[in-house]
């Protein structure tokens, strides 16, 4: 079995094209998308780090990463409902374009 | 009667019920509010029945009481409850049965009138607070039902509220029985400071009962006047306002400007019964005392002269109301002089005739087409044969005719009461003279309205329609058979009163003392009734009809009693007077000294106001201002950070993050 720095390089690279897809794109989808895979680099890390600890046999990793996927899930839904009505109020999804809360 | 008394309570409440639908229909629902209003009446009969049935003798208890506590306060609470003894079981069967008859007659009567659910509306919630009064044991709940019975009497006497005299009429009724009340209300507040409960009975703990009756007699106040003489007159001021009694009887003949229904069930058979029900309920407190002397005077005093102004009315409702003035001062006599059983006893046969002379008199009047003075009707007897049958006899009950009639055996009793009066035999003597106009004044109303020739002018109708004449009939039937309850040779009802079971002895019948008092009855009635048909049998046969001959003869005597002895000019010049001229300088000084210094003490504030502003201005807002700039300017910086766009936001919370990774890093080193 690798070592677990091998699952947190690729966790952590997952995380950072997350990250930039949720700062730099401007598309609302493309944003969640980032969003998406940083979460899934975290559960990446839960696997990892429960396979190489103390207790394998107990299960806890995989019981984490099923909750976090189930809200994972229930946010998608959440933002993907969000996106659909800023849609219909201002007929763009372009985040750029969203400022109204500007102060 | 352990068992009716949990179901007691319904009884008033069904209409209560009834009353509040009603209330809801819409005006086209005409079916529906009288179905309902009849249909919530026969169920509080049929439980008036058995509550009837349950203290008939030989029954298991004197009277049931179900209390209940209403209100805490501190230690004290207040209790409520009701009660069933023969005194309300007998009272709550009269109401809900002659209730019924009238709900039935009013559908016919008031057929054409726009605002007929209201009508019913209205009558449901009287028969509700009526029998509500029935069944109180407690003076509280039965004045706050005395009260809703004077609301809706106001509301029904101004049924018709567009006609200017029926509104005054109403507000009249409202304010002379609240001048009663008072002073039921001071008695009542008394009783509970003395008493310590308004509770009747209540397990011996009940202000009606010993403990607490003697308690009441053995103190007095000023001159040796005991407290519960005191409290008792106190009460019986509120049983002479509703009760229509001397001299707070100006209200009733004025009320009879509400449609004829309601003259017969709430200003004849029922509502002004409830001051003789009233001073039957207390009559433990009263006994024995001073007030039932005053009792005995002030119905004798009204007997008579009610019945004296009845000779010179000409409005057919009128003679009526007085005429129940003065019955309603035989039974206040009757409860004074011969105790409860002799009072409630005419107050029952009475019920039974008034309401069905009303009821004959709504007949009447619905036939000549809302005319109702008796100068202008006559020869009725053939067009309206059943109407005329129907009044002879309650007219025959009404002035006491011997034997067939009940009102004779109820009469006689109160009478024989009177001539055995230990104190005076005065009011057995104003009793007589009561009877004799009473026979006088019955035979000139009949004699103007039923015979002689019609008058054209009228356009007098055939017969009512059944649904009026049928309840004239059963009334007709009960203001014979009711008498038959309290013959001196089967005094049922006085048994019944007492919770035992009655003797029969024919031989009280013949007794000489009884001979004579049938014999003195009917002589008395006999010439006055002769005295009538002399006078009047002529007039009648004319038309138009001559000047009453009463009138030409004795013209002086028969203007003062058409002007009801001037009882209400002496009002309007008195307290009316009195009251209006008080209203005036209260209207003065509301203005010249309340309303001058009211206007001094606001000019004052607004002058300091001003200097408080101007002081602001100059003083405090400046500073202020100068702060609250600074405050504005700090903001503006600060709102360029936010920008609203969230991808910023997000790139400078990864910029804080590797920072802090970094600082991690270092720090570890």
């Amino acid at each position: 079995m690798s070592p677990p720095s091998q699952y947190l390089i690729v966790s952590a690279m997952l995380f950072s094209v997350g990250f930039a897809g949720a700062a730099l794109r401007r598309n609302a989808i493309l944003v969640l998308i980032g969003i998406e895979l940083m979460l899934n680099a975290a559960n990446l890390n839960f696997i990892a780090f429960w396979r190489c600890g103390a207790h394998p046999e107990a299960l806890t990793g995989v019981m984490f990463t099923i909750f976090s996927l189930a809200i994972a899930a229930a946010e998608a839904a959440v933002g993907l409902a969000l996106i659909i009505a800023v849609y219909r109020h201002r007929r763009t999804i372009q985040l750029d374009e969203l400022e109204s809360l500007k102060g | 009667m352990q068992s009716i008394i949990k179901l007691l309570w319904l009884i008033p409440v069904l209409p209560l019920a009834a009353a509040g639908v009603g209330a809801l229909l819409k005006r086209e629902r005409r079916r529906a509010s009288a179905l309902l209003a009849i249909g919530a009446m026969t169920g509080s009969l049929v439980l008036s029945l058995a509550a009837f049935v349950a203290t008939l003798p030989p029954a298991d208890l004197p009277r049931a009481v179900c209390n209940f506590d209403w209100l805490d306060f501190g230690t004290a609470s207040l209790q409520l409850g009701w009660l069933l003894d023969p005194l309300a079981a007998v009272m709550l069967v009269m109401v809900s049965f002659v209730s019924l008859l009238i709900f039935v007659y009013s559908t016919g009567y008031m057929a054409s009138d726009e605002n007929f659910t209201r009508f019913f509306c209205f009558m449901s919630l009287f028969a509700a607070a009526m029998l509500g009064i029935l069944i109180a044991n407690s003076l509280l709940l039965l004045f706050a039902c005395w009260e809703l019975v004077g609301l809706s009497s106001y509301l029904l006497i101004g049924f018709w509220y567009q006609k200017p005299a029926a509104a005054a009429a109403a507000k009249k009724a409202f304010i002379t029985t609240r001048i009663g009340d008072i002073g039921l209300l001071i008695g009542m507040l008394w009783l509970y400071a003395r008493a310590g409960t308004l509770v009747f009975y209540d397990r011996g703990h009940g202000c009606l009962e010993q403990s607490a009756l003697s308690q009441l007699a053995g103190q007095t106040i000023l001159g040796g006047m005991t407290i519960s003489t005191a409290i008792s007159l106190l009460i019986f001021c509120g049983a002479a306002g509703k009760s229509g009694q001397v001299p707070l009887h100006v209200w009733l003949p004025d009320a009879m400007e509400g449609p004829t229904p309601v003259s017969a069930l709430i200003h004849a058979a029922t509502m002004v019964a409830a001051g003789i029900y009233l001073v039957a309920r207390v009559y433990p407190l009263m006994d024995g005392t001073a007030a039932l002397e005053a009792v005995t005077w002030v119905g004798a005093i009204t007997a008579v002269f009610a019945a004296a102004i009845a000779v010179a009315q000409n409005d057919i409702k009128r003679i009526l109301a007085y005429s129940t003035v003065s019955q309603l001062g035989y039974m206040m006599m009757g409860l004074g002089v011969g105790g409860v059983a002799v009072g409630m006893f005419h107050l029952i046969t009475h019920a039974f005739f008034k309401a069905l002379l009303f009821l004959g008199a709504g007949s009447v009047i619905f036939g000549c087409h809302h005319e109702q003075d008796i100068r202008q009707m006559g020869g009725l007897r053939k067009l309206m044969p059943l109407t005329f049958a129907a009044y002879a006899i309650g007219m025959m009950a009404l002035c006491g005719v011997p034997l067939a009639f009940s009102g004779f055996w109820s009469k006689d009793a109160i009478l024989t009461a009177a001539r055995q009066w230990s104190v005076s035999s005065v009011p057995f003597y104003l009793g007589m003279t009561g009877m004799f106009l009473t026979a006088f004044y019955m035979t000139r109303q009949m004699f103007y309205v039923f015979f002689g020739r019609s008058n054209p002018a009228a356009r007098p109708a055939p017969e009512s329609p059944a649904v009026m004449t049928i309840p004239l009939m059963v009334l007709a039937a009960l203001a014979v058979l009711a008498g038959l309850l309290g013959t001196p040779a089967w005094p049922w009802f006085d048994a019944y009163l007492k919770g035992g079971p009655a003797s029969v002895d024919f031989s009280k019948l013949v007794s000489g003392r009884q001979i004579a008092m049938t014999l003195l009855s009917a002589t008395v009635i006999a010439t006055a009734m002769a005295f009538g048909v002399r006078l009047y049998r002529a007039t009648a046969a004319q038309a138009p009809r001559p000047a009453d001959p009463l009138e030409a003869k004795l013209p002086f005597v028969f203007a003062c009693l058409r002007r009801k002895l001037f009882f209400d000019e002496i009002y309007d010049a008195t307290f009316v007077r009195l009251n209006r001229k008080f209203a005036q300088l209260a209207n003065w000084m509301d203005h010249a000294i309340w309303g001058g210094l009211v206007a001094l003490a606001s000019k004052l504030a607004v002058a300091l106001a001003r200097r408080n502003s101007a002081f602001d201005e100059r003083a405090f807002n400046a500073r202020f201002d100068a702060t609250c700039d600074g405050l504005k300017a700090g903001g503006k910086i600060l709102t360029r950070w936010q920008s609203g766009q969230a991808q910023r936001y997000l790139r400078v919370i990864g910029l804080a993050f590797c920072a802090l990774l970094l600082l991690m890093v270092w720090g570890c080193k």
